[in-house]
């Protein structure tokens, strides 16, 4: 038998407004070549100033993964030659990475998994290539050349590929969580390797690491390393030897196929850049890193499930939402019962955003005026029913919904007198179905429920309705 | 006196007298480069009309009274790795022959907008990689005094235009003696600056770490004026320092009276020409005379500057010039059939032969498994350098050597042997791995070919260079401009 060993290599894209050595924009899907300078084409003479934001943003996902985060450290070039590449080398981070020896936890089929974090380090992108097969030309694009990157490098600690999958969703979940990176994998901005070995189960040593390069979706790191293991196990198990190589994944035909074999593996020629000076992270710009942290989801939902009393579903959905959960919290601190709050957040509150096209920061009503309106229905001065008609319009408008439901005379009916009229009247005026009732179709009593409650448009109390209703009928009975 | 033959203080004052205007100041310097330039071939660029316009906008702020910094009106020449815009810049490099930037850099930035006239862009070493400008891919810049010698380099182009009367300030780059050592062939002041002092946006990188642009002059004022409006921070470089602790207001004739001068022993020891080391003692006699206290001081690692130097600058500049490759701009090879083939062709054949010896070097140094054998023991023993300055400086203010171990040697004579054209540096390479200042001044003849005295401080110690410089200038009063070997008309 055999286990495998993982450790993956993800690269982010920052979301600075910036580049992380000019002042050019990093907007996705610019004209091309339309968001570069001297800087970022390397021209000749051109000086890299680092970008103070996008050290922050790599503090910030260094803290989030339970990193160390070096105190002083450095950058270095990274020596190789690809026309994309302006200067011939990377500005990175080889020796000092800003963070190291943290960990994340996820959740794999209700047991907790907890990954090593190697390290994490700043470095800048490369511009981009565009093969024209036809017209055997190439075109370079240099807007993405200078957006800051970080790498994100595990301990080899995952062992299966759904594990992989899964700690990529914490990874994606976390990283935007902190409003560090978009994490899209289709326009690139998440990028995923994977280093995958076997070794006889209970083995202490890992055996030979293949590098897989060209994932691009989360199903094809499952696939390609599930493609891995099968074809390492079974040269294994044949007797055969897996040799040292990397690969690449080939999404059309779904294998993976040799890119480069050790002895073509690149000398990088690492050495500390001269162009740059030593960084200083001190405690107090830590502090302030920190500071900007929210709470992560993880413990967000367990909090949620622990002390708010939520279900872990609608903890889920809640959590998987910054802004919403942001807003949930607040209707919560303002004494709305969490569990109402959720039902209605996530149900009609939600409907109503969808149907509107809005995030839930664009919505005029507040957090103030949604616990007014959860006191309104809790009290039993709205029906639900007249909470969820008039919630589309307290959405746009903004205005107060206690103050809306005034206007309006929306308030619920709970005066008793008042309700046995509307009762009186919809008995004496509905003989068929009382009849219907006294033959013992229990139906008919919600169908003079509903005669009651459009009499008095909608504003009797249905608990109230239903009780005298019975009250009036059975008393005629006896 | 001729136009070409005033120094920058004098045509401040002629302009400022009316007694000429800074078109007929550009004129001047601009028909003594056609002149001469046929000989010397100092410029690998003239650029008439926009040193023309620049002069006009000089006559004009002047007409409507307005008050001239120093340099307005000044011919200057820059050397041709820092990056002007809309006009070549070459690195005297097939590699970047037809290349024109679209930026300026910093220090062309701040000597236009003191108003200097900028004429063309000088000769140099390939990527300033030489000590004789015969490195350059396009021609040898003659020295002159005498036209079969060189002028030395790598910044020779700029060290002629200035010491020729064809400009009258010219902007060098000195990585390991690159300013001082062309200075010193040619008679003139170099300045090469505390590191960080100058900002290197727009320089053309050779090794990042040990590069500095410095002002050529005639004279020690002249340098000063250059080197004021050269320094300070730029926020394009982040290596450039703050708040430099320069006091530029301190008078140059302060005196040197009581000035500790430290005499290092392993500057006049084997490999030195005896007659340079006579002039260096001659001049080190003066400051005595001039009330300096000398001593002898030693700075046991100087031996190892040279290796160390061929290492790291090596190392940074295989990097540094790695972006050439064909590709985007610059010289890019016929007949390619893949991207490998595109950068490989292109780069064989874009650049000469000492720049590919050093790109192999510092590839090397930085492979692999050879790192910290080379590379890494560099970074210490040049460490083990700046403590020798440190110490030292610790018992002297100034030290003074010989800026190169010979005169100006001839056309041809070492360019098949790389080892001997590296010594014309000996005495300059441990300054830039220390980081500190230095100047190379005029101190006498040998043969009618002008000896170079250094002056080292500490960083940011220019002021005081500059002031034991012109204490020295002001009493040798040795002459300005060459009289010509060779026929070169004095016109």
């Amino acid at each position: 038998m055999y286990e495998t060993a993982i450790g993956m290599e993800v690269h982010l894209e920052l979301c600075t407004r910036s580049k992380v050595f000019c002042g050019c924009s990093t907007n996705y899907g610019g004209a091309p070549n339309s968001q570069a300078c001297p800087v970022c084409l390397g021209l000749p003479g051109s000086l890299p100033v680092l970008n103070k934001r996008a050290v922050e943003f790599a503090i910030k996902a260094s803290l989030a993964l339970n990193c160390e985060v070096a105190p002083e450290t450095k950058f270095d070039r990274k020596n190789y030659f690809y026309p994309d590449l302006v200067k011939g080398y990377q500005i990175s981070q080889y020796d000092k990475p800003i963070g190291r020896n943290g960990y994340i936890e996820f959740e794999v089929e209700g047991v907790t998994r907890r990954v090593g974090i190697r390290r994490v380090h700043l470095e800048e992108d490369t511009g981009k290539s565009f093969h024209d097969v036809a017209a055997e030309r190439t075109y370079l694009d240099f807007n993405r050349s200078g957006v800051p990157l970080i790498e994100i490098v595990t301990e080899p600690d995952i062992r299966s590929s759904a594990e992989a999958k899964s700690y990529l969703e914490a990874l994606r979940e976390i990283m935007e969580y902190i409003e560090v990176s978009d994490c899209r994998i289709e326009e690139g901005s998440m990028r995923c390797e994977a280093n995958i070995s076997i070794r006889p189960t209970g083995s202490s040593d890992y055996g030979i690491l293949n590098e897989i390069k060209n994932i691009g979706s989360l199903r094809g790191v499952q696939r390609a390393l599930e493609y891995e293991i099968k074809r390492q196990t079974e040269l294994v198990s044949s007797g055969g030897i897996v040799l040292r190589q990397t690969r690449r994944w080939n999404e059309s035909e779904l294998k993976t196929e040799v890119m480069r074999t050790k002895e073509e593996a690149h000398d990088y020629r690492y050495f500390p850049e001269p162009d740059l000076v030593q960084l200083v992270i001190d405690n107090s710009w830590l502090n302030k890193c920190r500071s900007e942290i929210p709470e992560l989801p993880r413990a967000r939902r367990e909090r949620y499930v622990r002390e708010l009393g939520i279900t872990p579903y609608d903890a889920e959905e809640l959590v998987a939402d910054r802004a919403l959960a942001q807003y949930f919290e607040g209707v919560a601190r303002l004494g709305t019962e969490p569990k109402l709050a959720a039902n209605w957040l996530l149900s009609d509150l939600r409907r109503e955003l969808n149907q509107a096209s809005l995030a839930i920061e664009q919505v005029k009503l507040r957090e103030a005026g949604f616990s007014e309106l959860m006191v309104l229905v809790s009290s039993g001065a709205i029906g639900s029913k007249t909470a969820k008609d008039i919630l589309g319009e307290l959405v746009h408008s903004g205005v107060s919904p206690a103050a809306y439901v005034k206007e309006k005379g929306l308030a619920q009916l709970s005066d008793t007198s008042e309700i046995e009229k509307f009762v009186e009247q919809a008995i004496a005026d509905s003989p068929k179905i009382v009849a219907d009732y006294r033959v013992g179709k229990e139906r008919a009593l919600t169908a003079l429920v509903g005669v009651v409650m459009k009499l008095s448009r909608g504003k009797a109390k249905p608990e109230l309705v239903n009780d005298l209703l019975t009250q009036k009928l059975n008393k005629g009975r006896l | 006196m001729k136009i070409y033959e005033l120094n920058a203080s004098e045509i401040h004052k002629g302009l400022r007298h009316k007694d000429f205007s800074a078109r007929e100041v550009a004129q001047a310097h601009l028909y003594r480069i056609e002149q001469t330039d046929k000989d010397l071939k100092a410029f690998v660029t003239v650029t008439t009309e926009q040193a023309l316009r620049a002069a006009d906008a000089v006559d004009a702020k002047m007409s409507r009274g307005e008050e001239l910094h120093p340099l307005s009106g000044i011919p200057v020449a820059v050397k041709d790795n820092m990056c002007t815009t809309g006009v070549k810049t070459t690195c005297s490099s097939k590699m970047l022959e037809s290349f024109v930037p679209p930026y300026t850099a910093t220090v062309v930035n701040k000597l236009e907008q003191a108003g200097a006239v900028v004429l063309g862009k000088t000769n140099l070493d390939e990527f300033a990689m030489g000590s004789s400008t015969e490195n350059s891919a396009f021609f040898t810049t003659r020295n002159p005094y005498d036209l079969e010698r060189v002028p030395g380099g790598s910044s020779g182009g700029s060290a002629v235009a200035v010491a020729a009367g064809q400009a009258v300030i010219a902007l060098g780059s000195d990585t390991g003696g690159s300013i001082r050592q062309p200075a010193a062939f040619c008679g003139i002041v170099g300045v090469k600056p505390t590191y960080s002092l100058v900002s290197r946006y727009g320089l053309v990188a050779f090794a990042s770490s040990l590069d500095q642009v410095g002002p050529f002059a005639r004279t020690v004022s002249d340098a000063a004026w250059a080197l004021e409006a050269l320094a300070g921070h730029d926020p394009l470089d982040s290596t450039s320092v703050p708040n430099a602790p320069v006091d530029w207001s301190q008078p140059l004739d302060k005196g040197i009276r009581g000035l500790k001068v430290g005499v290092p022993r392993e500057y006049f020891a084997d490999g030195m020409e005896p007659a340079v080391v006579k002039s260096v003692r001659e001049a080190i006699k003066v400051f005595e005379c001039l009330g300096a206290e000398i001593s002898e001081i030693s700075l046991p690692h100087t031996s190892y500057a040279l290796p160390t130097y061929y290492i790291i600058a090596p190392a940074e500049a295989s990097s540094n010039l790695a972006r050439f490759d064909g590709v985007r701009y610059g010289f890019r090879a016929e007949g390619a059939t893949n991207q490998e083939e595109l950068i490989s062709l292109s780069r064989s054949q874009g650049f000469g032969p000492e720049v590919k010896r050093r790109i192999m070097l510092g590839t090397y140094a930085l492979s692999n498994g050879y790192y910290d054998a080379y590379y890494g023991k560099a970074q210490k023993v040049r460490s083990l350098i700046k403590q020798d300055f440190d110490n030292a400086f610790s018992q002297v203010d100034i030290i003074l050597s010989p800026t190169s171990p010979t005169t100006a040697f001839k056309v041809g004579a070492r360019v098949n042997d790389p080892l001997s054209m590296y010594m014309a540096d000996l005495c300059t390479f441990a300054v830039n791995l220390a980081g500190i200042p230095a100047l190379s001044l005029n101190c006498g003849f040998v043969e009618g070919l002008p000896v170079g005295l250094q002056l080292m401080g500490k960083a940011f110690s220019e002021m005081m260079l500059l002031q034991a410089a012109f204490a020295y200038e002001q009493t040798v009063k040795l002459p300005q401009l060459p009289v010509f070997k060779g026929g070169l008309p004095n016109v």
